[in-house]
């Protein structure tokens, strides 16, 4: 087994395209989850729909994608508007389960053959990143020497690192703002904030409209990557992992997100290649296949996944660099 | 306060008005999409030559029932211009063709006709293959030749009635909510003794399918009295076993994060990660592929009237409707049951009043999921399963569970059957693939209207 190119393909995994997206998504999560106290368990949703909405205003009208970008935003910002009236008053677990029906529901619709010449069906839609591409100042391969990126990838991982930092940006100067601190407060003690005669709706309202709207960014992201979209790509897991993340890394933290995309990726792709490789029939077989096939050893990294989950919860619910003081575990 | 949940309720009401429109337009589109082959199946319908100045209009009639390609005789066709003055009518001859003259081809080149095909005269049992085929439009005439069209004919299509369509759908439906109701029983006394949102709840239900199938695919079969049981010995062993699982998650794991003090918002969070955890573990395992079980997989149906059901169906039926009733009998009347309600009600109160709680919760644990086991060892017979059997059905769960109302045992039944006679009967309006969207939009409907369910107490929700 080759430890070393193990080793720099996972860096590269832990530094591309994917790790953004999670962390993109991850940060939105962090301003609900970890400074407002909301469990939105449907990030995948504003991710969805701000990708989809932008290759649709591209594909069926013909927009320039920056225009598309902008309406991902705005109809972003309306789906948290219109989850949150019916759940924002109630106990946290309603969101809950509100957000991840309705990341369900927006799945499901953007896949069903109904709606086929809208938004393609399962297979999606394509040809919507000309706009993106024709900036791209790479005329080639970009190799970094442990790590190397295609044109397209290059370019991608440049300005999506560059938002993840704006977006650190932002969330580090507003949670330093009084309207962070009532974030934070209501996080705390809703009832203490009302009483100081604010409206805790408004302000979470905001908060998931904010986070939704990250979490559209993270959706870009995962159309202009690939230079397609499809259903497949919005599913619940999604959110999870990206739960994972902002867990690992340590919610309530500017950085934790980014600590902890890069090392959620670092694991995922270290564990995939390195079982992958150990089950292979060619090489050296460190594991019999009669204990795991080549097939099984894919579903390895989830398995260790939905394990860390849960450790990292019940032992180290504040991640690597959070408070355990802060976090908004305890519910109501 | 009414007036802002009004203007929310209009405007989801509203979204979903556009919704359906998109669908009732896009589906329009594809039927008129769908035109006959007009130049393929002229071939056959030979042309007579003539050599006169008129231009006819000829008609031609194939039965292509079956495949074939036969004259239709007897057909009354007849031609008018486009503002409905009758031009001529009449009946097709041996070969199925009808031949109607416009006149003088220097009056009507230009002009367009309507050809009408009378279909009460069409031969009993067929009808026009295309149903737009009743009138068609010609082109504008443009050359000196006779203008010539083919309808096909085929089998009458006897769609069946809504009101047909509807009760066998409220049949299904009705077994698919006995199977939801179990499954959202256990959940929700889960949440009422322990506050738990249990997303691992779709995972007891794939356990409980798994190790039927695991028993089923045993070698040999299990037979009573000349009848093979096979099936049936694996439900019950699915459920046992589900039981003793459940015994093991509280033990293993809810039991000591409870003592920890761990909150419920961290609880469920620690669920989720335990739903992936077993979810990948189930298809490491069984693989991704989906099962069936190895009897009662072809069953067909019988006939009551317009209502087809299969014996499986009935048997199913039957059997969680009983379990269900078992178990509101059990929490209602036994001291267990009473204490399990208590626990619900205040856990401390319950306490105090020398009920060990979490010896109840314990209890809860065991029979829920059995309760889950079952319900997917069952859903599992009806239908099939694959790993994600479960896991797919959790948002339902959930569905159901808040409709409800989150922490009552007759919500949880009430709010399973609601959810799955709508997913069934929402299939007469929206496609199929697209029942369980319908089923959520509901969810999300009742949370706004009325948060605590159709059966929940106001107090639990704020």
């Amino acid at each position: 087994m080759d430890f070393s190119s193990l080793f720099s393909d996972s860096l590269q995994q832990a530094f591309g395209t994917s790790a953004i997206v999670y962390c993109l998504a991850a940060i939105g999560l962090n301003i609900h989850f970890g400074y407002t106290g909301l469990l939105n368990f449907g990030q995948a949703a504003f991710m969805a729909v701000g990708g989809y909405t932008m290759a649709m205003f591209v594909t069926q009208w013909d927009v320039s994608l920056w225009l598309a970008m902008l309406a991902g935003l705005g109809l972003t910002a309306v789906l948290a508007i219109l989850l949150g009236i019916p759940t924002l008053r109630l106990r946290a677990d309603y969101l809950a389960i509100v957000t991840i029906a309705a990341a369900e529901i927006v799945r499901q619709v953007y896949g069903s053959i109904a709606l086929k010449k809208y938004f393609g069906a399962q297979d999606g839609l394509t040809a919507f990143s000309a706009d993106f591409r024709a900036l791209n100042p790479f005329d080639g391969p970009v190799d970094l020497g442990i790590v190397s990126w295609g044109k397209n990838d290059a370019w991608v991982v440049l300005v999506g690192w560059f938002v993840v930092a704006l977006c650190c940006l932002v969330v580090w100067l507003l949670m330093r703002s009084p309207w962070g601190r009532i974030l934070k407060s209501i996080r705390e003690d809703e009832d203490a904030v009302r009483s100081l005669g604010k409206n805790v709706y408004y302000y979470k309202m905001q908060s998931l409209m904010l986070g939704g709207m990250i979490g559209a960014l993270a959706g870009f992201v995962t159309a202009l990557k690939s230079a397609a979209i499809n259903p497949s790509f919005f599913a619940t897991d999604v959110t999870f992992f990206a739960y994972t993340v902002l867990l690992i890394g340590g919610a309530a933290r500017v950085l934790g997100p980014v600590v902890g995309a890069i090392i959620f990726w670092f694991l995922l792709t270290f564990l995939d290649l390195f079982f992958s490789a150990a089950t292979d029939d060619v090489g050296s077989v460190l594991i019999p296949s009669s204990i795991m096939t080549n097939q099984q050893a894919s579903l390895v990294r989830f398995i260790v996944m939905g394990l860390a989950l849960m450790l990292l919860m019940i032992f180290r619910p504040q991640g690597i660099f959070g408070d355990r003081r802060e976090l908004a575990i305890d519910g109501r | 306060m009414p007036l802002r949940r009004l203007a929310c309720i209009s405007v989801l009401i509203a979204l979903l008005a556009g919704l359906f429109g998109l669908f009732w337009s896009s589906t329009a589109s594809a039927a008129s999409g769908a035109v006959a082959d007009e130049a393929a199946a002229g071939a056959n319908c030979a042309k007579a030559e003539r050599d006169d100045d008129t231009i006819h209009v000829r008609v031609c009639l194939r039965d292509r029932r079956g495949n074939a390609n036969d004259p239709v005789p007897g057909v009354s066709v007849s031609v008018e211009t486009l503002d409905g003055t009758p031009i001529g009518e009449t009946v097709t001859d041996a070969d199925g063709l009808a031949d109607i003259d416009l006149g003088n081809a220097i009056d009507v080149l230009g002009n367009q006709y309507r050809i009408k095909i009378d279909t009460d005269t069409l031969p009993e049992g067929t009808a026009l293959q295309n149903p737009k085929d009743v009138e068609r439009v010609t082109q504008k005439l443009q050359l000196q030749t006779d203008y010539a069209v083919t309808f096909p004919i085929d089998d009458e299509i006897v769609e069946p009635s809504n009101w047909d369509l509807a009760v066998n759908l409220l049949a299904t439906g009705l077994v698919y909510s006995s199977i939801l109701a179990m499954a959202s029983l256990g959940l929700n006394m889960v949440f009422g003794t322990t506050g738990l949102t249990n997303f691992a709840h779709g995972e007891l239900m794939t356990f409980g399918a798994l190790i039927a199938f695991a028993i089923d695919s045993l070698p040999g079969s299990i037979s009573i009295a000349g009848h093979d049981f096979s099936v049936v010995v694996a439900c019950l062993v699915g459920f046992l076993a589900s039981g003793i699982f459940g015994w093991l998650n509280d033990k293993g794991l809810w039991l000591p994060l409870r003592r920890r003090g761990t909150g419920v918002i961290a609880m469920m969070i620690v669920s989720i990660g335990l739903s992936i955890f077993l979810r990948n573990l189930y298809q490491y395992f069984a693989g991704g592929q989906n099962h069936n079980y190895s009897q009662y997989t072809n069953i067909s149906p019988m006939t009551f009237g317009p209502l087809q059901v299969t014996s499986l169906q009935i048997t199913v039926f039957i059997v969680s409707v009983t379990v269900l009733v078992v178990a509101c009998l059990l929490l209602q009347y036994t001291r267990l049951g009473k204490a399990t309600r208590a626990v619900a009600d205040n856990p401390a109160l319950a306490a105090s009043s020398g009920i060990n709680v979490e010896r109840v919760i314990n209890r809860v644990w065991v029979f829920g999921a059995a309760l889950a086991g079952l319900s997917g060892a069952l859903l599992g017979v009806t239908q099939g399963f694959n790993y994600q059997v479960g896991y797919k059905a959790l948002l339902m769960i959930f569905a159901a569970v808040c409709l409800g109302g989150l922490g009552t045992v007759w919500g949880a039944i009430a709010g399973a059957f609601v959810i799955g006679i709508f997913i069934e009967l929402s299939t007469l309006v929206v496609p199929d693939e697209l029942k369980y969207v319908g089923a959520l939009g509901v969810l999300i409907v009742v949370l706004m209207v009325r948060p605590q369910g159709i059966l929940g107490r106001r107090e639990r929700i704020g």
